[in-house]
């Protein structure tokens, strides 16, 4: 039996609107290096992206001195990111699915991310400790060609 | 930086055409703002988002199109979008995106529209 090699990721990044091209290419290598095809590093690279932006704008309100922390972690059946912040926490069940719409209708320019986050990615949950830490984790699922 | 972002306006017989050239993520999507409302503030409110170009879009990108789209028909004008390759094409699917708005193949495919419906009925 082979026994099954986990490799870890980390990169710490101010956050700032400016470092999500960063984001994004770190995810991107990871994403190949745990061998999703193209599509699926296109998918996890957008998820880590809209998870990012979601903490610049409404967790540290765009505070540049603070800090977030994306750890991706993967073995041969699945990769997983984790998106860390220790600014304004929120309540992940009050946050409605999207009426496209609706929010046409109002003219919003938000309120998309959760729901791309959860369309691209396997599974999708918070750990959020109040005035400590939020931490989103998402999961995709790596599928080899046999 | 491979693919920087860029916007190019101009004037195609009465359309504004707007081009928008590589990432339009949180970082650059207020500039994409900019640049739409200030065709409308002008007056222009045939607009033409030419996508060939565009090599990613987050959901603040796909925000600008939401927020200004209702204005612009109620004037009588409509935002067209052409262009999109098949990863960004795939970011508007997964939001129903192509249920709002007319996604044409080319600046002149969205030309004709105009001509032909100037305004998509909701």
């Amino acid at each position: 039996m082979t026994e099954a090699i986990e490799r870890k990721f980390t990169l710490h990044v101010p956050s700032s609107t400016e470092n999500l091209t960063m984001i994004r290419e770190f995810v991107t290598y990871v994403g190949g290096q745990a061998g999703l095809d193209e599509t699926n590093v296109g998918k996890i690279e957008l998820a880590v992206d809209e998870a990012c932006a979601n903490v610049m704008e409404h967790a540290y309100e765009h505070d540049a001195t603070k800090e977030i922390v994306i750890r991706a972690t993967f073995d041969e059946k699945e990769l997983h990111i984790t998106v860390k912040d220790t600014g304004r926490g929120f309540d992940p069940n009050s946050v409605p699915p999207i009426d496209l719409e609706q929010l046409v209708a109002e003219r919003k320019s938000g309120g998309l991310g959760m729901s791309l986050m959860k369309s691209l990615m396997d599974k999708v949950w918070y750990e959020i400790e109040p005035g400590q830490k939020n931490e989103l984790h998402m999961v995709k699922r790596i599928h080899r060609p046999t | 930086m491979p693919n920087p972002f860029a916007l190019h306006q101009s004037l195609e017989n009465d359309l504004s055409v707007v081009r928008v050239e590589g990432y339009l993520d949180a970082h650059t999507a207020p500039q994409f703002e900019q640049a739409i409302q200030s065709e409308i503030d002008a007056g222009r409110i045939r607009i033409i988002v030419n996508c060939e170009k565009l090599t990613y879009i987050s959901s603040a990108g796909l925000g600008v199109f939401m927020s200004f789209i209702e204005e612009v028909r109620e004037q009588g004008g409509d935002i067209k979008i052409c262009g999109l390759s098949p990863k960004v094409n795939g970011v508007f699917e997964i939001l129903g995106f192509s249920s709002i708005y007319d996604i044409c193949a080319s600046v002149a495919d969205c030309a004709r529209a105009f001509r032909e419906a100037p305004v998509r009925e909701g």
